[in-house]
């Protein structure tokens, strides 16, 4: 018979595996289901895999795909590890794109170097200031922040579609519901000539950097790291959780900010109705698969980016829906979870010992 | 205020109430056992899929709500698997769960998105639906919505009068003392679980069978998010989940009310009322901390596991 028998302590290496193998399940299960859907699954996979990124064309759109992504997943690394359930990256990153556009709008006639500042500022503070909207209600009402961060995804999305039905809509948009198109100055450069490959990814790597520093080499990060891991410790040492929970949230809403406006201010270049294809929802797996690791969320969001692709050249060259991005996202957060039981238990054979019991976490 | 436009917008709150009160409902019972599903959405969301397409290729609304009811337990099996049976955290799961059901709704639904069929229609209950005010309200709905009030009744008189409630409630409150006693904690889950997929299938069929008969990528709109705060609302009592299903169903049809009341508002700006009014809820019943420790169940979120 096949059990779980407790390993007593954390497994370091399956840690590490559990990720892998969670990504080769989703494959596997790939593999499957394009058999299933009348599909060559060798085809199917290298569609997904390989197609995207056969030429530098590709690997640029990648990143393009990959900053915001790889943006909000490190900041929710920050506020995870303080075990704050910050699902709302998604509408800090919308509000983001709405607080930098409505500055880059502002400043629409404007030239020089300051504005695109102003503009990534703008979207900034709407992505810091729209999380710690969530801090206020968690700290001050105590209000469930998994809940809060959820509605106000929601509200941010109706605001940004009534801002472009409305007061920002381009008065010469015959109607429709864009805004105009943002200044040269207001847009952010492009790093590699002939593709759309913007500064935005080189945003998203100085996050890497500056949120491994934060976590590994700083006393903020290690007051974060201890309020997760024991609230009342945290409490005992001093630490004040209140301005824990509103740092963290503010951190992880400033990069969805960044996100965001890097978005309207870089391929997308005014302000739409559909800014994001969920990016902020793919970084809350993007950072567990990363194990809230930097470096490990620079993988994952890699794997994320091609999935994204993948999902949009399988649509174009199998005829298969382009949803299938989500359910390959699904899949690989089920399969992680799953994995992540070897973390704390190993697979025996045979019968279990009298004597071993198990106590699970409490 | 005259009295038709009164009588409509209770009409229509119950009408809107109902797929908030079903999943509501479902998720009352999965955590009074003690475990928090947060995979609402996603369930709610295949479940909606499921009954739309096996509608559509049957032709029989009975064919789709059974294969609603059929999608949103498979898709709460997955959860109590990795929850119970792996001890996975609940939070993640239960987000996985949504991630996972948003996308493969998405999937399987691509190809009938836009297609109408016929919705359930309404019933009126002779003489009764006469009555002024309420009797649109109450007795003159489909047959889903009656079907609620049922499910409502005998939801709280199982908790209220019998002994299988008795055990849900003590597996929740103090899952060790109720395993000490012999109950089958982890078999309750499971059918708390199982129960809670049921309810989230068939709000999700009302959805896109009966509410509005289409599919469409993300239908539910946040209503299984909505449902979590509503239980919360609801202080895990059976009948204030009822009041607060139609109450958040008012909320969101107040852009009719407003409408009807001739005054305009931007409906973008409307749409954000019921999820304003979630933030709002949760503001007032959470600011007590100690009150919202006391009623929820004891174990809720924490894995169970037998020392044998």
């Amino acid at each position: 018979m096949i059990r779980l028998e407790p390993r007593g302590q954390q497994s370091k290496l399956m840690a590490w595996v559990s990720p892998l193998l969670a990504a080769l399940l989703m494959l596997a299960s790939g593999a499957i289901l394009f058999l299933a859907l009348g599909r060559d699954p060798v085809e199917g996979l290298y569609t997904l895999l390989i197609l995207p990124v056969q030429d530098l064309y590709g690997i640029s759109e990648l990143s393009v795909k990959a900053a915001p992504i790889l943006l909000c997943a490190v900041g929710l690394a920050v506020v995870f590890r303080a075990k704050i359930w910050n699902i709302g990256a998604e509408g800090q990153l919308l509000m983001g794109a709405l607080g930098g556009g409505y500055v880059a709008l502002k400043l629409i006639d404007a030239q020089g170097f300051w504005v695109l500042p102003a503009v990534l500022f703008g979207g900034i503070m709407s992505g810091m200031l729209w999380a710690m909207l969530a801090a206020w209600l968690k700290t001050a009402f105590n209000a469930n922040e998994i809940l809060t961060t959820i509605m106000l995804n929601y509200i941010a999305l109706n605001l940004l579609i009534y801002a472009v039905h409305g007061p920002l809509k381009d008065p010469d948009g015959y109607n429709f519901p864009e805004s105009a198109i943002f200044s040269y100055d207001a847009t952010l450069p492009i790093l590699i000539e002939g593709t759309r490959t913007h500064i935005g990814m080189a945003f998203a790597l100085f996050g890497v950097v500056v949120v491994w520093v934060l976590l590994s080499r700083s006393f903020l990060g290690f007051q974060i790291k201890v309020l997760g891991l024991d609230q009342s410790a945290a409490r005992l040492a001093g630490f004040r959780e209140k301005h824990l929970v509103w740092i963290s949230l503010g951190i992880s809403g400033a990069f969805a900010g960044l996100a965001g406006v890097s978005e309207v201010a870089g391929p997308i270049g005014q302000l739409v109705p559909q800014i994001s294809p969920g990016y902020g929802y793919a970084a809350i797996i993007v950072a567990f698969l990363g194990r809230l690791h930097p470096v490990g969320i620079l993988l994952a969001t890699l794997l994320m980016a091609l999935i994204y692709m993948g999902g949009e050249l399988a649509q174009i060259n199998l005829g298969l829906p382009v949803a299938l991005t989500g359910l390959f996202q699904g899949m690989l957060l089920f399969y992680l979870l799953a994995c992540d039981v070897l973390i704390n238990y190993r697979i025996r054979f045979g019968r279990s010992l009298p004597l071993t019991t198990t106590q699970g976490e409490r | 205020m005259d009295i038709d436009l009164v009588t409509n917008i209770l009409y229509a709150m119950v009408r809107t109430g109902t797929p908030l009160l079903l999943v509501a409902l479902g998720e009352m019972v999965c955590e009074k056992s003690g475990v928090l599903n947060l995979g609402q959405e996603g369930m709610m969301l295949m479940g909606a899929v499921a009954g739309f397409v096996a509608a559509l290729l049957s032709g029989s609304l009975v064919i789709g709500f059974l294969l609603a009811i059929v999608a949103g337990v498979l898709m709460s099996a997955l959860f109590a698997i990795l929850a119970l049976g792996l001890t996975a955290n609940q939070v993640a799961t239960g987000l996985a769960l949504t991630i996972f059901g948003t996308g493969l709704s998405a999937f399987i639904g691509a190809d009938y998105v836009g297609h109408p069929i016929d919705g359930l229609e309404p019933i009126l209950i002779p003489l009764l639906f006469e009555i002024p005010i309420i009797g649109r309200m109450l007795f003159a709905q489909d047959l889903m919505v009656y079907l609620s009030f049922v499910i409502f009744i005998a939801i709280y008189a199982f908790f209220r009068w019998s002994r299988p409630g008795l055990i849900v409630k003590a597996v929740g409150e103090n899952p060790d003392a109720a395993n000490a006693i012999g109950l089958p904690v982890l078999k309750t889950r499971f059918l708390a679980i199982l129960f809670g997929g049921a309810m989230a299938g068939l709000a999700g069929g009302y959805l896109s069978l009966a509410y509005t008969p289409l599919w469409a990528e993300n239908m539910s709109a946040g209503r299984g998010w909505i449902a979590l705060a509503l239980v919360v609302f609801a202080s895990w009592k059976t009948e204030r989940v009822l009041l607060g299903a139609w109450l958040f169903g008012l909320a969101s049809i107040l852009h009719l009310v407003i409408q009807g009341l001739g005054y305009r508002v931007s409906p973008n700006l409307l749409a954000m009322l019921p999820y304003v009014a979630t933030i709002v809820v949760l503001v007032i019943l959470s600011s007590n901390s100690a009150r919202s420790k006391l009623v929820a169940p004891v174990s809720l979120g924490k894995p169970f596991h037998v020392s044998k």
